[in-house]
């Protein structure tokens, strides 16, 4: 087998993981630029995210067609399968925790009002503010920076580059609207079911990659992925099942809520 | 903590790999070693099994069961240290 996302199936899930990891990437960095519009002013705060997505744009224009060209497939399937493995574990432990109320939900209202806070202690100046521009562009580039690992790793790897950045566009763009028409933080997003999707599909991903990496035959070939989806989908399931009978017959307040939780 | 000085924060490419290492080391690792850990002993076995070619299959098999045990057993150890 050659390409794992050459087939409609593979293509549908490696776009609905580009498309859901970006948006909640996203989703986060607006609500730092929305904070620092609010407190700081927005053509600054505006000036910094657009040269944030420039700066993301330019990496990946940059690495993804010198790692297709320069590294031998099987050895890029290893790599990006195995860190695609690590990363997305880390993405399904962290929902599964949450799901299960062992870990404070990522709220973000609290974190937009703790960033109006930080950001209204100074005063703004009048024209281009330099502290608005670094803490949007640091918001941007920090949250898409976890975009392009996904975009390059998955794109490169089903040499689908193009079809996963325009699936990152396309959410960044979706969450961008969404930020203009209600103009505040999207609080109402569904941000841990998403990110649950998304650590299922990016370990999936990682499991089919990396295994093909050292020459393991997978049965039904790309049919693998969704079977491999379905199986991890079973599993999440499973554990937050047990931690839940696990926890509930103590009430000794187990569920974190010390703070707005990051990532 | 005072400033200690542009001529003490060492050469702009020093500081520039650190952070890119320190990136990186969070990116992976952070406050979850044992994931990264368990992915690179997973792999591990299946390069093994991968050696005799009537396995590969079998590879392919093994590598959900293992990811789903790395998976659970991190789980298992962030619910211990949240135990009363």
């Amino acid at each position: 087998m050659l390409v794992a996302a050459a087939t409609p199936t593979g293509a549908a899930v490696l776009v609905t993981a580009v498309f859901l990891a970006s948006a909640v990437e996203m989703v986060e960095a607006l609500t730092i630029v929305l904070a620092v519009g609010v407190t700081r002013g927005w053509r600054s705060a505006l000036e910094g995210a657009a040269a944030a997505l420039a700066a993301l744009g330019a990496l990946v224009a940059a690495f993804g067609p010198a790692l297709v060209h320069w590294v031998p497939l099987s050895v890029l399937r290893l790599i990006v399968g195995g860190l695609l493995l690590v990363f997305g574990l880390q993405w399904l432990r962290k929902a599964v925790l949450r799901a299960a109320g062992l870990k404070a939900k990522h709220d973000e209202d609290a974190i937009f009002a703790e960033q109006v806070a930080e950001l209204s202690a100074g005063r703004p100046p009048s024209g281009r503010d330099a502290t608005a521009f670094a803490v949007a562009f640091k918001g941007v580039f920090l949250e898409g920076l976890e975009v392009v690992v996904i975009v390059l790793t998955l794109g490169t790897t089903s040499h689908r580059l193009g079809l996963a950045t325009l699936a990152a566009v396309a959410a960044v763009s979706v969450v961008a609207v969404a930020g203009l028409v209600v103009h505040r933080q999207l609080s109402g997003v569904p941000e841990n079911a998403m990110k649950m999707g998304v650590g299922l599909m990016l370990v999936s991903f990682g499991t089919f990659w990396s295994a093909e990496g050292v020459h393991a035959t997978w049965p039904g070939s790309d049919l693998a992925i969704p079977a491999l989806v379905a199986f991890y989908g079973f599993m999440a399931w499973l554990l937050v099942a047990a931690l839940r009978n696990h926890a509930a017959p103590r009430s000794d307040g187990l569920a974190s809520t010390g703070g707005p939780a990051r990532g | 903590m005072a400033d200690p000085g542009p001529g003490r924060r060492g050469p702009l490419v020093v500081r520039w790999v650190g952070a890119f290492g320190r990136f990186w080391w969070d990116f992976l690792i952070g406050d979850t070693p044992e994931l990264f850990a368990g992915v690179v002993v997973v792999l591990g076995i299946l390069a093994l099994l991968c050696l005799r070619p009537g396995l590969r299959t079998a590879a392919a098999l093994a590598a959900p069961v293992l990811v789903a045990g790395v998976l659970t057993a991190s789980v298992h150890r962030a619910a211990r240290r949240r135990g009363p």
